[in-house]
Formats: C-alpha cells, sequence, structure tokens
C-alpha cells in the first residue's frame, strides 16, 4: 500500500509544478520502493540544484506514468538502491552532478567524469578536473585469476567506452563497465534553455537514434506550450521512427551475424540498412533523419507523391531485408553461437529495471508504444515481440519480429499519407508555461527514451532530464557475460548495441 | 627408399613456387568471399601490395618488449621455409628429403608456433597471452591428428620421409582408398585451425576478445609484421601441399603434374573461402570438438591399417 500516492501523468503532459505533491523524503523513498516491489518501473530519478528529486514512475502492466517530488534537507540521504535496484545508475547521476550522497549505496561510483555542476563538493574528493574511467574497479584476486582491460580505444570504429573483465581461463567472473568518454554536458547546457542550439543536441544526444529523442523533445516542448501537432503530423513522425528502426535494426541483424563470422547476412544487411536510410534521406534530406521534425510540426512534410513514390521502395527494401534475415536463421552454425551466448536472467532484467530490446527479450511485455502511447500509436497500435530466453538469439529475434511488425507499419503510413493531402506548416510554437513539468517517452529502437522538463518562473528549463535505453541496459550487459565465455563478449555487446554517447549525454 | 631423382629445374620451379606464390592464396580466399557476398573485393594481389607498404614503413616497438618480440616473426618464417623445403609440391619429390624428415616437418611447425607465442607473451599484453593460451591449447589437440595421420602414412608405406610418404601411395592400390580418405578428413580439421580459419579462427574478425591467432601478431608492425603476414601465407601453402599430395593423381609428366599442383593450391583457396562464406565460426569451446573429431579420422585411418 503506498503511503501518500505520486499524481498520474499521461505521456507527454505538461502540469504545473504545484499540482505535483511534494511529499518527504521518507514518503517518497517509500513510495518509490514500494511502487517498484509492486513491479512498477523506475523510469527517472533526477535533481537539480535546489536539491529537488524528481521520479517519474511507469507502471506498463497498468498503462500509467506517475510523478512526485521531494526536497533533500542536506546533501546526504538514505539510498533507495538497497531495497530498489533500479535507482542505482540514477542516484550516482544524482551525486556526480549535485554532490548528493545516496548512504548505503552498495556501489558509490563516478559515473562519466565530471565535479558537480553546482559547486558542491566532489562526494569522491576527485580534484577540479577528474578523468572518466579512472575509479576503482571491482577485482578479484587470485593465482589463476587474470584481468583483461578492453578499450576505451578500440580496434573498431566504435564509441569508446572501458571494459574490466575478471576472468578465470576463458570464463567470465565479473565485467565492470566504465563510460564518460563521451560526456558533453547536454543537459547542463540545457539549464536556462531551449537555446538556439537546443535542438541539435537533441538530434545528436544519441546520432543513431536522432527520431526518438527529436521527437521525444518536440513532445515536451509542446506538451509545455499547449499544442499537439494534427493526426497527419504524427503519421509523418511514425514514419520517420520506423524507418529509423528498420535501419539500426537491420544493421544490427547484420553486425550480429559478422561477430560470429557469418557472412551472407553480414553482407547483405550493410547494404540494406543503407537503403533504409536512404528511404529517410528521401523523407528528410538526411539519412539520419536530422531536422526531419521540429517542435509543433515538421521541418520536412511528406507530401502524397513523396509517400507514393517511397512506397514500392520500402517494400522492396523490406522483401530484401526478410531474403537477408531468413538466411540467418536457417544456418545452424549461428544458431548454435547465438543460443549459447549472453542470457540475461528474467528476475535480474526486471531488478534492474532494463527496457526496449534487452528487456521484451527476457519475456518483459513494455514497450512505449504500446504501454503510454504516443503519437500514431493510440490508433495504430503496433504488435509487441517478446522472447523468453535473453540470450543473444532472444535479443536477434525480437529485432527480427520487430522489424516485421515496423515494415507493416510503414506500408499502411505510407498508403495513407499518399492519400491525404499535405497541410500548410503551423506558426511557431507558444512560449511555454511556467513553473511546470512535462514527461514525453518515446519508443526509439534501442528501447524507451524518456524527457523530463521543469520550467521556471519565465518557462525556461530549470531542469531537462534525459534517459536514454542505454541508461537503463548497461548494466545488463554487465550481468549478460557474468559465467559466460570472454570470447562471446562481442556478440553479447553487439546484441544490446547500446549508445555510449546516449548514457554519457 | 631410393629412387627419387630431383632435378634442378624442379628444385628451382619448388623454390620459386614456395617463395613467390604465397601471398597469392590469401588474395583468393578473400576474393571468393567478396564473390559470395555480392561484393567486388580486394584485388588477388593485395596481399603483395601489402607486403610492399608494409616493407616500407618503419616498425614500432613496445618499450616492454625484447628481443623475443622480434625472434618471433623472424624464427617463424624461416621455420616455414625450411618446412617448404621438405615436402613435395604435387607429384614432384621435394628438394631435401630424408628419413625421419616428417618428425622435422611436424616440429618446424611446432618452434614457429613456439617463437610466435613467446614473442606475443613478450609484449605483455592481457590480450596476447590470452590468444597465446588458446593456441598453445588448440594446437596441441591438432597436433595429434597430424601425426597419427603421419603415422597411417607410414605404416601404408614403410618410410619416416615425407616424399615417399606422400607419393607413393598410387602403388598400393584401393586398399589405401578408406584411410586416406580420414587422413584427408583429419587433416582438413588441422588445415583450418593451422591458418586461422573459419570454422576455428576469423582472420578478418576486429574484436580482439575473440581472436586466436590475429590477436598475437597485434603488436607487430612494419616489416616484422610484413614477415608475419608472408608466414601465414606460407603457411597456407605448405600445409596445403599436404593435403594436396595426397589428393592429386600422378599423371606421369612432371608438367601437367606441376599445372595440377598449382590448380589445386587455387582449389583448395577457394574451396576455404566456401566454407567461410557458408559458415559462422564455432563457439571458443566448440573448437577442441571440432578438432578432437580430426584426431579420431586420422586414428580411425591408422587402426584401418594396423589390421
Amino acid at each position: 500500500m503506498s503511503p501518500v500516492p505520486f499524481i498520474p501523468i499521461r505521456n507527454g503532459q505538461a502540469l504545473p509544478l504545484n499540482d505535483v505533491p511534494e511529499l518527504p523524503f521518507a514518503a517518497f523513498r517509500e513510495t518509490i520502493v514500494q511502487a517498484v516491489r509492486e513491479g512498477q518501473r523506475l523510469a527517472c530519478l533526477c535533481a537539480d540544484a535546489e536539491r529537488r528529486l524528481f521520479a517519474v514512475l511507469a507502471d506498463d502492466a497498468e498503462k500509467s506514468l506517475c510523478t512526485g517530488r521531494t526536497r533533500l534537507e542536506g546533501s546526504r540521504y538514505p539510498s533507495l538502491t538497497p531495497d530498489c535496484p533500479q535507482a542505482h545508475l540514477f542516484e550516482r547521476e544524482m551525486a556526480e552532478q549535485f554532490g548528493l550522497v545516496p548512504e548505503g549505496h552498495p556501489w558509490f561510483k563516478p559515473v562519466r567524469g565530471h565535479v558537480p555542476w553546482n559547486g558542491a563538493p566532489d562526494p569522491w574528493g576527485r580534484g577540479e578536473a577528474p578523468l572518466p574511467g579512472v575509479l576503482d574497479f571491482y577485482r578479484v584476486t587470485g593465482d589463476e585469476v587474470h584481468e583483461v582491460a578492453v578499450g576505451p580505444v578500440h580496434a573498431g570504429v566504435i564509441e569508446p567506452g572501458h571494459f574490466r573483465f575478471q576472468c578465470h581461463g576463458e570464463k567470465v567472473f565479473h565485467l565492470e563497465i566504465a563510460l564518460g568518454y563521451q560526456h558533453r554536458g547536454i543537459e547542463r547546457a540545457l539549464l536556462g534553455g531551449p537555446h538556439p542550439l537546443t535542438w541539435k543536441m537533441m538530434e545528436t544526444a544519441s546520432g543513431d537514434a536522432t527520431l526518438a529523442h527529436a521527437w521525444a523533445h518536440c513532445r515536451v516542448l509542446e506538451g509545455l506550450a499547449g499544442g499537439a501537432p494534427s493526426p497527419r503530423v504524427d503519421r509523418v513522425r511514425g514514419v520517420a521512427l520506423e524507418l529509423e528502426r528498420m535501419a539500426n535494426h537491420t544493421g544490427d541483424l547484420g553486425a550480429l551475424s559478422g561477430d560470429v563470422g557469418f557472412l551472407p547476412t553480414a553482407s547483405f544487411c550493410g547494404r540494406i540498412r543503407g537503403d533504409w536510410l536512404n528511404l529517410s534521406a528521401e523523407g528528410c534530406g538526411s539519412r539520419l533523419g536530422r531536422n526531419w521534425l521540429r517542435p509543433g510540426g515538421l521541418r520536412h512534410d511528406l507530401e502524397p507523391e513523396r509517400a507514393q513514390r517511397m512506397r514500392p521502395r520500402v517494400a522492396q527494401t523490406w522483401a530484401d531485408t526478410r531474403d537477408a534475415v531468413e538466411l540467418l536463421w536457417g544456418a545452424a552454425s549461428v544458431m548454435l553461437r547465438f543460443e549459447a551466448a549472453g542470457a540475461v536472467d528474467p528476475v535480474q532484467a526486471r531488478e534492474l529495471g532494463l527496457v526496449g530490446v534487452a528487456a521484451r527479450a527476457c519475456g518483459m511485455d513494455l514497450d512505449v508504444r504500446q504501454d503510454h502511447p504516443f503519437g500514431p500509436y493510440a490508433d495504430h497500435p503496433i504488435t509487441v515481440a517478446t522472447a523468453q530466453s535473453g540470450n543473444v538469439h532472444a535479443r536477434a529475434w525480437v529485432r527480427w519480429k520487430e522489424l516485421e511488425a515496423s515494415a507493416d507499419h510503414l506500408m499502411h503510413a505510407l498508403e495513407e499519407l499518399a492519400e491525404t493531402p499535405a497541410e500548410p506548416p503551423p506558426g511557431p510554437l507558444p512560449p511555454l508555461a511556467p513553473d511546470s513539468l512535462c514527461v514525453a517517452l518515446t519508443e526509439g529502437w534501442r528501447g524507451e527514451v524518456l524527457h523530463l522538463a521543469i520550467t521556471d518562473a519565465a518557462g525556461r528549463f530549470a531542469r531537462y532530464k534525459l534517459v536514454d535505453a542505454s541508461f537503463h541496459n548497461w548494466a545488463g550487459l554487465a550481468l549478460a557475460l557474468r559465467g559466460g565465455q570472454i570470447s562471446d563478449f562481442p556478440v553479447c555487446n553487439k546484441s544490446f548495441n547500446l549508445s555510449y554517447c546516449g548514457h554519457d549525454l | 627408399m631410393p629412387g627419387f631423382l630431383v632435378f634442378p629445374t624442379h628444385v628451382a620451379l619448388h623454390l620459386l613456387v614456395a617463395l613467390l606464390l604465397p601471398p597469392l592464396i590469401p588474395g583468393l580466399i578473400a576474393k571468393t568471399k567478396a564473390a559470395m557476398a555480392g561484393r567486388q573485393g580486394p584485388p588477388v594481389l593485395q596481399l603483395y601490395y601489402d607486403l610492399a607498404r608494409l616493407a616500407r614503413k618503419e616498425a614500432v616497438f613496445s618499450r616492454t618488449t625484447t628481443w623475443v618480440f622480434l625472434a618471433g616473426p623472424i624464427g617463424a618464417l624461416a621455420a616455414g621455409w625450411v618446412a617448404s623445403l621438405l615436402i613435395p609440391f604435387g607429384q614432384t619429390p621435394a628438394p631435401v628429403a630424408f628419413q625421419g624428415d616428417v618428425i622435422l616437418f611436424a616440429y618446424l611447425f611446432g618452434l614457429a608456433r613456439f617463437l610466435t607465442i613467446l614473442a606475443a607473451l613478450d609484449t605483455g599484453s592481457a590480450f596476447e597471452g590470452m590468444g597465446a593460451a588458446r593456441e598453445a591449447a588448440f594446437s596441441a589437440l591438432a597436433e595429434p591428428a597430424l601425426f597419427l595421420g603421419f603415422a597411417a602414412l607410414a605404416k601404408a608405406t614403410q618410410s619416416l620421409s615425407l616424399t615417399p610418404m606422400l607419393l607413393s601411395h598410387g602403388a598400393a592400390g584401393g586398399r589405401l582408398t578408406g584411410p586416406l580418405i580420414l587422413v584427408l578428413a583429419g587433416w582438413a580439421t588441422v588445415y583450418l585451425a593451422e591458418n586461422a580459419r573459419i570454422p576455428v579462427d576469423d582472420p578478418n574478425t576486429h574484436l580482439e576478445l575473440t581472436m586466436i591467432h590475429e590477436v598475437m601478431v597485434l603488436d607487430h608492425s612494419g616489416r616484422p609484421f610484413a614477415l608475419v603476414l608472408y608466414g601465414a601465407s606460407l603457411k597456407l601453402v605448405v600445409l596445403g601441399a599436404l593435403i594436396l599430395d595426397l589428393l592429386l593423381p600422378p599423371t606421369g609428366r612432371p608438367w601437367l603434374d606441376w599445372l595440377g599442383f598449382l590448380a589445386g593450391l587455387g582449389a583448395l583457396a577457394i574451396a576455404v573461402g566456401l566454407v567461410e562464406s557458408a559458415m559462422a565460426r564455432f563457439r571458443m569451446t566448440k573448437v577442441p570438438q571440432f578438432l578432437v573429431a580430426g584426431i579420431l579420422a586420422s586414428a580411425f585411418a591408422f587402426l584401418l591399417l594396423l589390421v
């Protein structure tokens, strides 16, 4: 039984800050712990410079969200993590951003390698300019135990991250992941925003999930300014987001295939991913979907003629994708590799609050498009695919099923857009509501993307929080390796394919 | 077993093939893979270009390394060249043949591996140590398959010299067919494992944690690295000759034999390319099972010849 309930909030809704109950810390903590124990998910927990804490809880089964806040008296508070593991990284992040120390946190380490923004003393006493990845790693000692350090500079052209393995021969006892090398200070730069550069930052928070973040940002601004876009705009945005999903899932299945040395799918998917990206370019002139959307509407509408032109291309590219990926499921040597690697325990997945593909591969039936529908997804529901085994195969399979569902969605959307006339672009958004809070969630190809904005009395951002799916899921990768083979790490890593910059912000 | 007369032209040809041909083989494999994937792929002569480029480059040495690091590539290549003198190419006898050269042949590869492993350990890198451990473990399983195959052939031909062992099996007639097929199967696993090919190892991966052979040479650069690449291609030819000698029928005409051998090398490269295009590589824990299957094939060949 929750002591004082948080206030319900719809995805994309703005609330006056006064309507969000400010609970005493003990009640705030108890509400979260209790709710998560009952199966809800801690979608966001963040602080601001005034020591206010905000939390967003998602009840995916009941399809509801709720939010609440509290104010800390001092800079120390009893950690939620021992009772609610989902809070572990959020608490570390709050400590690094604002010097708020969670007492009793079992794994209290820096997240990104910067000092608190508000001038508060650094909880780890790291001095002026700390470096990312410089921290005490968990170590297993013993005669036959060895440590393998990978990164931050890798042999391939990928983002920087440091992986520290504790191994016994080929077996991994423990993997610790240190990130922060891509930290650009996006959240801090957003204070007092929106600024002219805000849009660029949103699109590149995690550049391969441009549309997931751009759309979430649009919805935050639209919620705060009070201007819902027309159904046609939502339909076009849906096309944009699903094209992004098609390109990335196709690329991922190809890359997974390449990691186990299976060439046919790897080669085909590399090309077909380009075809999907080119369809995005047809839509907005950018293969990554940059500047497709804009707050309040679209920068590039999909006129009926263009939608009509894209239809046969989508059908052809989808047929190519299907041919290429079916080779994968037919190769016994590939299945052997996929099924043997990277299983995440479903109970642990739930405790950690995994989201997106990684969660659905563990049998968790959650998808923002289904649970907290936005844009076109309320009227055009999408089939959510789950798998049970939580291993590399399950994550590949979920991607495959999502490709099917998204292709279907795309064809229908383009058919509809080809028949509805284009609309005149809407004018600029009215000013943002002052002293309000708005939460917007979208389902990017990796999983849930959450943007939370709090405005000050002038209607500027007093706090803007981004949570990429990767932020929830990196810990899942570490668990997937536990007890596994170190040589299976690359294929496990690829099956999660998490964003470094989306985590580092 | 006397009676093999080695003509100077054949010796010259043998040396030329051993010196100049090897870099062509990886190019053929890569071309096959590219064709299978619908790509154009790098030129067949790419490795020659790479070697020329590396030869002009300066080598960089880690401060933790010693002379052992350099002894790896040099010693391994030297061992490969000596081994190439002991093995007949096609139906042409080897330039050097004596009783017991089969033991020398096998252990020249052992020496090369030993030096490569030492050089890898010399860097003090966790990756290279891991690769060295894998190489040592897997080659310990590949060696019995090679030796049991030799034992079967030695039993059949009553000789311990590679040239008579590999070339005189035609005389034994049909009784040898079954064992020979088994020896070939066993050696095919050795060929894939020793040359770090799929399904045992993936020569094209950039993922250090999954590499076996490649990871041991990560720290080499410039000319020493050219030696490593050249040595690897030489191994493809020398071990390929082992398989082709058993497979190719004697035609009685030396020039036709030579042509057959060269065509056979090309076919072998294409076969490797096809295997790599059609299957994923094994999980590391499955590799020993694959190699044990090779041992069993060779062992059965030996048993068949005992009875």
